[in-house]
């Protein structure tokens, strides 16, 4: 059963979304988070949800997986929108004992709960279009210009991914271990959360051992391929702009110009 | 020209105490001297801790030896300049699949080496496809390593190091985690990469049958080339073997005793087929 943990949460589907390049998809999350922290108008949250209601037509991603990002963040939000709802001064229009809720409160408790939820629900776009793999290596690739300063881009990228294929090999070692251990009588379920916390002691000691083995055999069979680091290496499956992701830049410049142009008439 | 060539070479393992100085050796590989021709498939004998491993690393420039030399294609490991021309020539494969395959995907784990040589993007995945189809593994390219089966995974590492085109293939006891069906697709695919495109093989393990087929078989103990010869010359020897804590295959110990107990059977029978030809040719007789 631990085997079937999928990574991430990437849906598998055909759609031009899927089809974008992932620096695309980078680059435009990063736009539209920013942009939400810019826009500060209901209009502007209105374009916000519009622009992604499309992209989530357009992603062919079921509703449903998005709200799931939600669920986890749901309390947080509550709490900042209730914190605004009281805290913010302005004209009181409901008052409960000491705490007054003011019209200015709501308004920025709406805005925040707007916010956050098109922040969430945006960047797990990205996740579900996009395999980690592309992921890493956009990220490899946009941060490309920082190796001038020293910074181990490559290294990070590939450390990444290497971390992304061990993780269903070590829990599946995680299972084995946990099942030699109840084996020997070790309990791993009873008890309050100290002694919880101790039983994982036998769990975890082997664990790490396993995994310091298995990451020095897979260094030496990096070194044995030839490995020797991001200079000279060739790629296999490239990052190359097509078309569509072009029209997919113009497509988010078009958005942000909306976005401010409606700003500045509201102003007016 | 042979491709292997290693002249009185030693390895001492040290080990070092808490505060890092060194504060014992062991010999692993002790005066080992042997030639490897190109297009040979060479089989390494012994059991746990007889150096077949250590030996295997120096091939790849993994190791390099204490003393005396090992040389590669002309080149000497010893040298660092030579390390990476090394390692392209004689390629390597160990025994547990999942340490050993670094991408997501079957072909990108396959394209890992050409990668780090520094192959043009187009020639990685002709590369790519011509080493998956010669271990039959084509049809998987777009798996995820992790839901197959070991013998499956270690013909992925084969097709990884094939992609690099190397003259020699060393493989480290790639059967040891698998399970018999998994063993007979290893080694059929390693004898076919020796028959069909003539790369050199060199297989260390101790599973005595995938042996009969090598042109050489060396035995090791304790760091020492202790037995060389044909799989026939080795196997006839069972006593010896049996010294040397090895098994022979079931065959073989088969006529052994069978003709220990007056059966006049020759030496050094390897095959079933073998051992029912010359049972027929003595049933008659009798």
């Amino acid at each position: 059963m631990i085997r079937e943990i999928t990574l991430g949460q990437y849906y598998q589907t055909q759609s031009v979304l899927h089809g974008l390049d992932s620096r695309v998809k980078l680059v435009g999350t990063l736009t539209y988070i920013l942009s939400l922290f810019v826009v500060n108008n209901f209009l502007g949250y209105l374009l916000a949800a519009v622009f992604l209601a499309i992209c989530i037509l357009l992603s062919h991603v079921p509703f449903r997986y998005m709200i799931k990002g939600m669920k986890a963040v749901l309390f947080l939000m509550l709490f900042a929108a209730t914190l605004n709802l009281f805290l913010t001064p302005g004209e009181a229009v409901v008052r409960i004992w000491k705490l007054q809720i003011t019209d200015a409160g709501i308004a920025m408790a709406a805005k925040m709960a707007i916010r956050l939820t098109l922040l969430i629900i945006g960047s797990s776009l990205m996740t579900l279009t996009t395999t980690p793999n592309h992921l890493t290596d956009g990220l490899e690739s946009l941060l490309g210009p920082f190796k001038k300063w020293k910074v181990p881009v490559h290294e990070v990228a590939m450390m990444m991914s290497i971390a992304l294929r061990f993780i269903p090999i070590l829990l599946e070692e995680t299972d084995k271990i946990m099942k030699a251990q109840i084996a020997r009588g070790a309990d791993f379920d009873s008890g309050n959360l100290l002694q919880k916390a101790k039983a994982m002691v036998p769990l975890l000691v082997p664990l790490f051992v396993a995994a310091f083995r298995r990451a020095n055999d897979l260094a030496l069979a990096m070194e044995a391929r030839c490995y020797r680091g991001g200079e000279g290496r060739t790629k296999m499956k490239p990052l190359v702009y097509h078309t569509n992701d072009y029209l997919a830049y113009a497509v988010l410049a078009i958005y942000l110009t909306v976005l401010i142009v409606a700003g500045r008439i509201l102003q007016l | 020209m042979n491709i292997i060539e290693t002249s009185h070479m030693s390895y001492d393992y040290i080990k070092y105490d808490e505060e890092g100085n060194a504060a014992g050796r062991t010999r692993a590989i002790r005066d080992v001297s042997l030639s490897v021709k190109p297009g040979q498939f060479i089989a390494i004998l012994g059991h746990n801790g007889s150096g077949k491993s250590t030996l295997a690393k120096h091939i790849n420039a993994l190791l390099v030896p204490t003393e005396g030399t090992v040389v590669v294609d002309g080149k000497n490991t010893s040298d660092a300049a030579n390390v990476w021309d090394v390692r392209q020539c004689a390629g390597m494969v160990f025994q547990n699949p999942d340490n050993q395959i670094i991408g997501q995907v079957v072909e990108e784990d396959v394209g890992f080496g050409p990668e780090n040589m520094g192959v043009p993007t187009e020639e990685i995945w002709q590369r790519v496809e011509e080493s998956l189809k010669a271990v039959g593994m084509y049809a998987y390219r777009k798996y995820s390593p992790n839901k197959l089966s070991g013998g499956q995974k270690q013909r992925v590492s084969i097709a990884g190091v094939l992609a690099m085109h190397p003259k020699c293939i060393v493989l480290d006891e790639p059967t040891a985690m698998l399970d018999p069906n998994g063993r007979k697709d290893v080694i059929r695919a390693a004898r076919a990469l020796n028959q069909v495109e003539g790369i050199t093989i060199l297989l260390i393990t101790h599973y005595m049958e995938e042996v009969i087929y090598a042109d050489t078989v060396l035995v090791m103990d304790g760091g020492e080339v202790v037995m060389q010869g044909t799989p026939r010359e080795i196997f006839s020897q069972v006593e010896r073997l049996k010294e040397l804590r090895l098994d022979v295959p079931q065959v073989t110990l088969l006529a052994y005793e069978l003709k220990k107990s007056g059966l006049p059977l020759p030496d050094g029978i390897l095959t079933a087929d073998e051992l029912a030809a010359e049972l027929k040719k003595v049933g008659p007789a009798r």
